[in-house]
């Protein structure tokens, strides 16, 4: 397990590298970074006090080194609108969004391993068809018109929810109900695959057989064994609702971190969006790094595997 | 299906059930049939309707601002999807916003594909350092959460029809590449490949006239699961503001200009995306159906 890790550790060290790269080139490919890292009304010397500080009149092997050892200082440069540095500002709203991926995580796993059960358990049957037609509609529906529709509906003509803002419980229902219901269709839909390609197998029989309550057999049994490739698929949404969330933000007015990269990318504010971009990849490296953690718990045959492909 | 491995399902008799065409077997099931009749209704309005509507999607008229779907006549004529706050027919202006996201879900998702697969080939075949690179790239770059990588990207290209292709393409090949090298490893193994060589074959014939062909059903199941991701990720990118900008009429944009109006006209955010979520959803009944007909091992995968 631990050579394992190790080896999963060093994969996630140089993505990560890869990723500083990406945004490093990101920030080279537009011909003058200094133009991205300046508002639109700069004066000449701005934008030469900007070579200066950043050392972008250094060569760019230089510029690589000295970037990848900020970055791994925690320093993310300053945002030209703020005058803060972006390390501070990520930090200021980086609560609100994990606040919103965690309910939405739950909406995910809680939906969706309930209607994927549902589903399976009564393959063929009406309810089957009903969970499986709420899936696919789940995936096919862009959240940005899921969360309008939530507003119409709950907030402009039933007035039951806060159409917007940031807050207590009911500010929070919406939000993670649109964000984590993209993903509970797609856990629903796996949970159904995996759970009834895990109730064919011959140890269930041997459950049922030996008189085992059918509840034991499902969750004991069945489930348990289900759950590794839908642990894969939750890691790897968690992971992905940082993106999500820029859209989800943006329609709630959730002070996030998604809405502070459209707000910078709008106001030009590059430093941040190269900021969120980093934090964002980190974090979803450190969450599929967990999952592959929760893995040798559920499924102790890992613990003793040697390092995978 | 599933069950013991040891369990052989015997050959089944007959043409119908092997030897049907994948077509016929794409047909077979309601989903693909739905999928299928769901496209041809949208191409047709995407790129035929356009040509039928009387108005001009970018014409205001401000004596009709915000006026509902109806029947009715007014005194401009017929609004049957009603008006925007600026008059604009709002049908006009869907039929134009649908054939730019088919059009672009058609460009991006065959550019993603040869990017994609050109370099899966190659790094699967070659191996060696390219490959060590060309792989380590693509675990960056699918580390980003991808609608944060094409904000990214859009930061630095800026907005327009072909800097949003671009995005699309970007955040698009890895899924393809990564697909496409463990499929050419396993291929790499077999006789073909090897007799081939033998037979004197240059790489790049082996690769273009016998790996190939190998991987055109695979390929042809992610592409068609592509295309629906493609038209949401544009749709957001132009909810955002940070995609196709005005005027060019879209799906996405119109949406967000309804934002201020919930309060009064439901139809403005609803017809637009009622028109996504059935484009997105035919192509997944499609290429969901593909994929069980096609390459049934691609199942546990979900999106590219």
């Amino acid at each position: 397990m631990s050579r394992y890790l190790i080896h999963r550790l060093a994969l996630s060290s140089v993505a990560m590298l890869g990723v500083i790269t990406i945004v490093f080139i990101l920030l080279h490919v537009s011909g003058d970074p200094a133009s991205l890292l300046v508002t639109q009304n700069a004066t000449v010397e701005d934008m030469e006090r900007i070579r200066q500080a950043y050392g972008l009149d250094r060569p760019l092997s230089v510029q690589y080194a000295r970037f990848i050892g900020r970055v791994v200082r925690g320093d993310l440069g300053y945002s030209y609108r703020q005058g803060l540095p972006v390390t501070e500002l990520i930090f200021d709203r980086i609560g609100a969004t994990f606040k919103l991926a965690l309910a939405s995580l739950a909406v995910a796993i809680v939906l969706g391993v309930a209607l994927g059960m549902a589903a399976a358990v009564r393959r063929g049957s009406v309810v089957d068809t009903m969970a499986m037609t709420a899936a696919l509609l789940g995936t096919s529906m862009p959240s940005f018109w899921f969360g309008l529709l939530l507003i119409i509906v709950f907030g402009v003509k039933l007035g039951w929810l806060p159409v917007s803002g940031y807050g207590g419980l009911e500010n929070l229902v919406m939000p993670a109900l649109v964000l984590g219901g993209f993903y509970a269709a797609q856990v629903s839909r796996l949970t159904r695959t995996s759970l009834l390609e895990v109730l064919a197998q011959d140890y269930i029989r041997t459950g049922q057989a030996k008189g085992l309550r059918p509840r034991t057999v499902l969750f004991r049994h069945a489930l348990r064994n289900a759950a590794l490739p839908v642990l894969t698929v939750l890691g790897l949404s968690f992971g992905q609702m940082l993106g999500g969330a820029i859209v989800v933000e943006s329609i709630f007015a959730w002070p996030g971190m998604g809405r502070l990269a459209v707000q910078a990318v709008l106001g030009r504010d590059f430093p941040i969006v190269q900021g969120v971009t980093i934090v964002g990849a980190a974090v979803f490296l450190a969450v599929n790094l967990t999952v592959d953690l929760i893995y040798g718990w559920v499924d102790p045959r890992l613990r003793s595997a040697a390092p995978g492909t | 299906m599933a069950g013991s491995t040891l369990v052989f399902e015997a050959p089944r008799r007959g043409r119908s059930a092997a030897r049907a065409s994948p077509v016929r077997r794409l047909l077979r099931s309601p989903s693909g049939t739905v999928g299928v009749a769901l496209l041809a209704i949208i191409f047709a309005a995407g790129f035929g309707g356009a040509f039928v509507t009387p108005y001009d999607p970018a014409a205001q008229n401000l004596s009709i601002t915000v006026h509902p779907p109806s029947l009715t006549a007014t005194a401009n004529g017929v609004h049957l999807l009603g008006t925007d706050q600026l008059g604009r027919d709002i049908l006009s202006r869907l039929l134009v916003g649908l054939r730019i996201s088919l059009l672009m879900a058609l460009t991006v998702v065959p550019l993603s594909m040869m990017l994609g697969v050109t370099g899966g080939m190659v790094s699967g075949y070659r191996g060696g350092w390219f490959d060590v690179a060309l792989m380590r790239l693509v675990d960056a770059q699918l580390s980003i959460p991808t609608l944060l990588l094409a904000v990214a990207v859009v930061a630095v290209l800026g907005t327009g029809l072909f800097q949003i292709m671009a995005v699309l393409v970007i955040a698009g090949w890895p899924g393809y590449a990564r697909v496409v090298r463990a499929e050419v490893l396993a291929l790499r193994q077999r006789e073909f490949v090897a007799a081939a060589h033998a037979l004197g074959a240059a790489d790049t014939r082996i690769l273009g006239r016998h790996v190939l062909p190998n991987l055109a059903p695979t390929m042809l199941v992610l592409g068609t699961l592509h295309l629906p991701v493609v038209i949401i990720f544009e749709a957001a990118l132009s909810f955002l503001g940070l995609g196709i900008q005005p005027p060019t009429p879209s799906l996405g944009q119109m949406i967000a200009s309804a934002q201020s109006l919930l309060w009064q006209a439901w139809w403005m955010p609803v017809i637009p995306g009622v028109a996504i979520t059935l484009v997105v959803l035919a192509f997944n009944l499609l290429g969901d159906r593909m994929r069980d007909v096609l390459d049934p091992r691609l199942r546990g995968l979900g999106r590219v």
